[in-house]
């Protein structure tokens, strides 16, 4: 059971425990994480569930595929090199630790 | 599971007027007899449940699309028409495909036309107001998205319903070869011909959708030989179902005042009570996948080549995933409903349809202060679509 930490675009700090298998977006809904809108439901064809994943994870992560990479042309707040799409990036138990911020905007 | 219980197997008909009239009880048979279930009438395998419905859609190379999305099964019986690219298909065609039209229509795209959208949406429900009592069906879910959708595409105004005839066969010929198919089959005649005719580059507008499919077939993502079944696509599937989704939508309204007050209250629910009304009343109410191999779902056996019924709408109301699922709650934000499909043919074309769904809500909550049912709704048979025929609304204005 990994630990999340979503830090919301005001600065505050919301930690979760997931299991692993679990996509970061269907953790953050489970737990009610507000910004996390998830609107297509986790087939990566509607950006809301747009994260900032913190640069010390960046590389640690599986790295995008080409349906991800073309939705995050499409997300509401600026797109960073950082950009993930939360329901792309599915829990391992070497994500312990893992922190996301979470944009202002989603749509 | 005790893993050699058999599978439940039921009579239950999907296709009887009965249950398409009436699909809840029929749902919650299937849905609390196990996982899965065995239909006998049809020998097939379905689901549903949110868990399992989900699981099927989101395995693609153990659940197929290439063999239909019916109830046909393309491997032992032919197609009635040619197969389409994108969602008969699997990878690697499909992926192919899908990259094409998916950036046709992304939601970067749907932000440069959202303007355009609500201008209409806005334009048709002042008309709707005006005539105070209307169909909610004729005289505003079928005007909306016949407008605006050929519009995008690139059609011209002139036959434009037969878009409508076309979308019921498709839809239709997903189920059984029964009357409803036959019925609709006889009344499409000529517009097949008519479909395929507007799916050549000289009857879409340069710069619309369908173009654009002719212009990644230039730049030699796809073939030529591909384009016109690809525009196809925008013409069989972009029609019927959002008309549908803003039917169903206002019947889910019309028939929860206290809902409608808090949409009146505060415009910016609209994209959540549309989304809702996806889960709760869904447009699509069935797609089927076909075993690539031996396989299994829930720890119960799949044979190879059998089709896997989905049944989207009763997932939508799976207690195990939603509490009160039967109650239409435009602030529940149902993320994961499989309305729209789930995972690689997850619907293309979702954020289109959102957008009309919203801007179509946004315009009543601006304008209209109630709306009252003034007589008994009917409904337009089809094996696939859950469709309104009629819904006689008064709107009362601000």
């Amino acid at each position: 059971m990994p630990d999340i930490t979503f830090i919301h675009s005001d600065g505050t700090e919301q930690g979760l425990e997931a299991p692993v298998g679990v996509s970061v977006m269907q953790a953050a809904s489970g737990a009610g994480v507000r910004g996390i809108i998830a609107e297509c439901g986790g087939s990566a064809m509607c950006a809301t569930c747009h994260v900032y994943v913190d640069p010390a994870w960046v590389e640690r992560l599986p790295p995008p595929l080409s349906n991800e990479l073309e939705m995050l042309e499409c997300t509401a707040d600026e797109r960073l090199p950082t950009s993930r799409l939360s329901c792309q990036i599915k829990l391992t138990a070497e994500m312990q630790g893992l922190i996301v911020r979470i944009p202002a905007n989603q749509q | 599971m005790n893993p050699h219980e058999p599978i439940p197997e039921l009579d239950s008909d999907p296709y009887t007027a009965e249950n398409l009239l009436d699909p809840y009880p029929m749902h919650l048979r299937i849905r609390e007899a196990g996982p899965v279930v065995w239909l006998k009438p049809y020998g097939v395998v379905a689901s549903a449940r949110h868990a399992e419905v989900h699981a099927v859609l989101n395995d693609h190379e153990n659940f197929i699309s290439g063999a239909g999305v019916g109830l046909t099964n393309f491997n032992t019986e032919p197609a009635f028409r040619p197969k389409s690219l994108i969602l008969e298909a699997d990878p690697p065609l499909h992926t192919q495909t899908r990259t094409v039209l998916s950036r046709i229509l992304s939601p970067k795209v749907v932000m440069q036309i959202r303007a355009t959208f609500a201008a209409e949406a806005e334009a048709l429900v002042e008309r709707c107001v005006d005539k105070g009592e209307i169909d909610g069906i004729h005289d505003l879910a079928q005007i909306y998205p016949l407008k605006v959708f050929p519009d995008a595409v690139g059609l011209d105004d002139d036959g434009r319903e037969n878009l409508l005839l076309y979308g019921d066969l498709v839809f239709n010929s997903m189920g059984p070869r029964n009357e409803l198919l036959a019925k609709s089959a006889e009344r499409v005649g000529p517009v097949t011909q008519w479909i395929m005719e507007h799916c050549q580059r000289e009857h879409l507008r340069p710069g619309g959708f369908g173009d654009q499919i002719y212009q990644a077939a230039d730049a030699g993502e796809i073939s030529h030989e591909q384009a016109p079944l690809l525009v196809r696509s925008f013409l069989s599937a972009g029609v019927d179902t959002t008309i549908n989704g803003i039917g169903n939508a206002l019947f889910s309204l019309a028939h929860h005042p206290g809902e409608y007050a808090k949409l009146h209250a505060d415009a910016a629910l609209a994209r959540p009570a549309f989304e809702e009304a996806l889960r709760w009343e869904s447009t699509a109410q069935t797609f089927f996948r076909t075993a690539a191999r031996d396989c299994e779902i829930a720890g119960f056996p799949v044979r190879e080549n059998t089709k896997v019924l989905c049944l989207l709408a009763a997932a939508n109301r799976d207690p195990r995933r939603w509490p009160e699922p039967d109650s239409y709650k435009i602030e529940r934000r149902p993320s994961g409903h499989v309305a729209l499909g789930s995972g690689i043919h997850g619907c293309v074309g979702q954020a289109i349809a959102r957008l009309e769904g919203e801007v179509i809500l946004t315009a009543l909550a601006k304008r209209v202060k109630r709306i009252e049912t003034t007589g008994p709704h009917t409904r337009r048979l089809n094996n696939t679509l859950r469709a309104l025929e009629t819904l006689p609304l008064r709107l009362i204005p601000v």
